[in-house]
């Protein structure tokens, strides 16, 4: 259930992120990791409080420690202005266009998605790559949420169980366990 | 009672002088743009426990700020670029408590005792500023042994041979090498270069009540989780530890006061947006080279080269593809670096005196890979083989990479001052950066980057690569004009003469008696070192020159 995108807009973005970065080899591709709940966890960032935006530290429990990255921290006034410009947009507030308006990511996604059409999940692979091409600066924009919620840590969402670090052998954050002098040295 | 000074900023600088002035027994106030994520902030003696092995946060959602949406910079090459061609990052060092020290690798190398005297040493070159420093190597030998002890570094005595004399052994010895650098040194042995372990602010064993680095590998652009880094965390818990400090994170100094050659003290704008007058007996500047000039220009200082002679290190980065796993995720995320690109040799002469220069230096080459996967996927194309790259990763894997931190020459073009209108989320207006490469960065990157990558194919790199951060600069603006090496010098360079310098051997302002610069703005020249180290012993030797 998708937290901020409607269902036709999820299905949309999760038939998009299928195209940017699909299942191939022993990764998961960018669906099974849960891209697209972590690029609705952003959007929707301020449906939870604190947002979500920062994990806390200084461990995730994966590596020993306390499982400290469920949490989020708090945001500063000056923190909650940048992330509600950058996520909402400046939506005509004075506050936010002290340098003129600025177009937010739920918009852009928003009117990609419309763009791409009602139709898109079931268009042929390469109809859907001409669509997504025609979004200016989408592509781009999906790609970039598509790294991070791969390969980023996966209480912001994506990286389902690790799953996409376990493919590329990363270990991920290993605090407080670290690596040996050994391991670094003579692996 | 009034403070005795106002200290702003809370980076490697202003923590240094911090920790004198309050040792001294004067009472302080730090005031700080950013948040405060390094102490705790129920007990600001000890560290805080914010900080993580997390790529989004650190490099995606910048945690450490500044936020470019509502502090940017603009940039431009020149003036023929108009007001700017860039609007948001511009070199920027971190905004939190701790400053620019929370987010570096914690390499602290000292300079040579020639980089303060390059003009008697080298004489001078078309076009830039070279000039001597009003201090010497041996002026602040003590210094830089206190700031190496007060912050914690592990090096290696004698392991370059062309480092200045030391009164002491490094505090710690050197931490475990990388295994990436344990082959890249060796090569470079090879051909006769002197690789030597990077002087290094992360501790090697337990030190001073906190743990030893244990190589999580998230060191550069990361604060430490575990506080084993020596970032201002330790000046700055010893400084609260007197009592005498008062700790105001964001909150934004707009402007210091002055009644003749006298400031009285600074006006505050707070967290909530409301606005205070903090007056002192003392006003010492640490906001970062680029930031320091800009609250001088909204204050109304004057001065002719007040902004300019702004450095950066032009960088020469030469990466290699390697027939194996280079782990560069494992460890200080740099552990060995030479010196021999900065002192030259007869084939640096030589490629000097063929481009028309009377000479030429490089800087500081730095070893190290590439550890973030978030990083490394953004440079693969998306679609299906997307994953196989992943997986296959010659980035993350199998790169090993050279970064030069050359010597950039101090030119009047390259400034900071205030963008004529594009202001920050608190209504002020915003630094602006002027800069590109002169002659000499470019003749040196194209001379010594591909020696860098002659040691790469030694240590059996299968291809090379050579490019240059910012880019070279001859098509125009790019994207990649803007730099990226997050070290700012100059601005409000120090000298005996008030006609050419703004501050003195001591980073007061020439113009006003209670006004002390405690950052890299005052560096005469960039050597090809990181500033951290300098600039905090600069800093640490303007406080007891107060007190």
């Amino acid at each position: 259930m998708p937290t901020w995108l409607t269902e036709a807009e999820f299905a949309v973005l999760t038939a998009a992120c299928d195209r940017t970065v699909p299942v191939s080899g022993d990764g998961p591709g960018a669906v099974a990791s849960g891209v697209p709940d972590y690029i609705d966890g952003l959007l929707g960032a301020f449906t939870v409080d604190p947002p979500r935006i920062w994990a806390r530290g200084p461990t995730s429990g994966r590596f020993g420690g306390e499982e400290a990255f469920r949490d989020f921290h708090p945001l500063s006034p000056l923190d909650e202005l940048a992330w509600r410009i950058r996520i909402e947009g400046s939506q005509g507030r004075p506050e936010r266009e002290f340098n003129g308006p600025v177009v937010g990511l739920q918009e852009r996604y928003r009117s990609a998605l419309a763009s791409l059409g009602p139709d898109f999940c079931s268009a042929g692979p390469d109809e859907q790559d001409a669509r997504m091409a025609a979004v200016d600066g989408f592509p781009e924009l999906l790609f970039h949420h598509c790294c991070e919620g791969l390969y980023g840590a996966p209480e912001y969402g994506g990286n389902r169980d690790g799953a996409a670090w376990a493919a590329i052998d990363f270990a991920g954050d290993v605090q407080p366990r670290g690596w040996t002098d050994a391991q670094v040295s003579e692996p | 009672m009034t403070l005795d000074a106002v200290i702003i900023g809370s980076g490697p600088g202003g923590s240094a002088a911090a920790e004198v002035l309050t040792g001294a027994g004067w009472t302080v106030a730090i005031v700080e743009k950013g948040r405060n994520h390094l102490l705790d902030p129920d007990d600001l003696t000890r560290p805080s426990a914010d900080y993580s092995n997390d790529e989004i946060k650190f490099h995606s959602r910048h945690f450490l700020g500044p936020d470019p949406l509502v502090e940017p910079r603009t940039f431009r090459t020149g003036e023929e670029d108009g007001d700017r061609v860039h609007v948001g990052e511009v070199n920027s060092v971190p905004s939190t408590v701790g400053g620019g020290g929370t987010h570096a690798d914690g390499k602290v190398p000292r300079f040579m005792p020639g980089d303060f005297r390059l003009l008697s040493d080298l004489g001078p070159q078309p076009g830039a500023a070279v000039a001597d420093w009003p201090v010497t190597y041996d002026d602040l030998e003590p210094f830089y042994a206190a700031v190496e002890r007060s912050i914690g570094v592990a090096g290696l005595e004698g392991a370059n041979p062309f480092a200045g004399p030391r009164s002491g052994p490094f505090p710690m010895p050197p931490g475990a090498a990388m295994f990436g650098a344990v082959r890249s040194t060796a090569a470079a042995e090879r051909l006769g270069y002197h690789p030597y372990p990077a002087p290094t602010a992360a501790n090697s064993v337990p030190y001073d009540g906190r743990p030893a680095c244990n190589n999580c590998g998230f060191c550069s652009f990361f604060g430490c989780p575990i506080h084993a880094k020596g970032d201002p965390v330790a000046l700055l818990t010893r400084t609260m530890a007197t009592g005498r400090a008062e700790l105001l994170a964001e909150t934004f100094v707009s402007r210091i006061r002055f009644e003749g050659r006298r400031a009285t003290g600074v006006d505050l704008v707070e967290a909530d947006g409301s606005t205070r007058f903090l007056p002192a007996r003392h006003v010492v500047v640490a906001a970062g080279a680029i930031e320091t000039p800009r609250l001088l220009l909204l204050s109304d200082v004057e001065h002719p080269a007040l902004g300019r002679y702004l450095m950066v290190h032009f960088q020469t980065i030469v990466a290699g593809g390697m027939p194996y796993r280079t782990y560069a995720e494992r460890g200080r995320s740099v552990t060995h670096v030479h010196d021999d690109m900065i002192v030259g040799d007869e084939l640096s002469r030589t490629a000097a005196r063929d481009a028309g220069l009377p000479w030429v230096r490089g800087g500081l080459v730095e070893h190290a890979g590439a550890a973030m996967p978030i990083m490394e996927a953004k440079h693969y194309p998306p679609g299906a083989a997307h994953n196989r790259l992943m997986a296959e990763s010659p980035i993350r894997k199998r790169l090993w990479a050279f970064t030069m931190q050359g010597e950039d020459l101090p030119y009047a073009g390259n400034r900071v001052d205030l963008d004529p209108s594009v202001r920050d989320a608190r209504g002020f207006p915003v630094a602006r950066i002027t800069y590109r490469p002169g002659r000499h960065e470019l003749v040196a990157h194209e001379h010594f980057g591909p020696r860098l990558a002659e040691i790469l194919k030694e240590m059996g790199a299968q291809w090379t690569a050579v490019t240059s951060s910012p880019g070279r600069g001859n098509a125009g603006f790019t994207p990649d004009s803007v730099p990226e090496s997050r070290h700012n010098m100059g601005t409000v360079r120090m000298g005996t003469d008030p006609a050419t310098s703004v501050s003195d051997p001591f980073g007061r302002l020439h113009a006003y008696d209670n006004v002390v610069v405690a950052d890299s703005s005052v560096f005469v020249t960039s050597a090809g070192y990181g500033p951290t180290l300098t600039l905090a012993t600069l800093a640490a030797r303007a406080a007891h020159h107060l007190v």
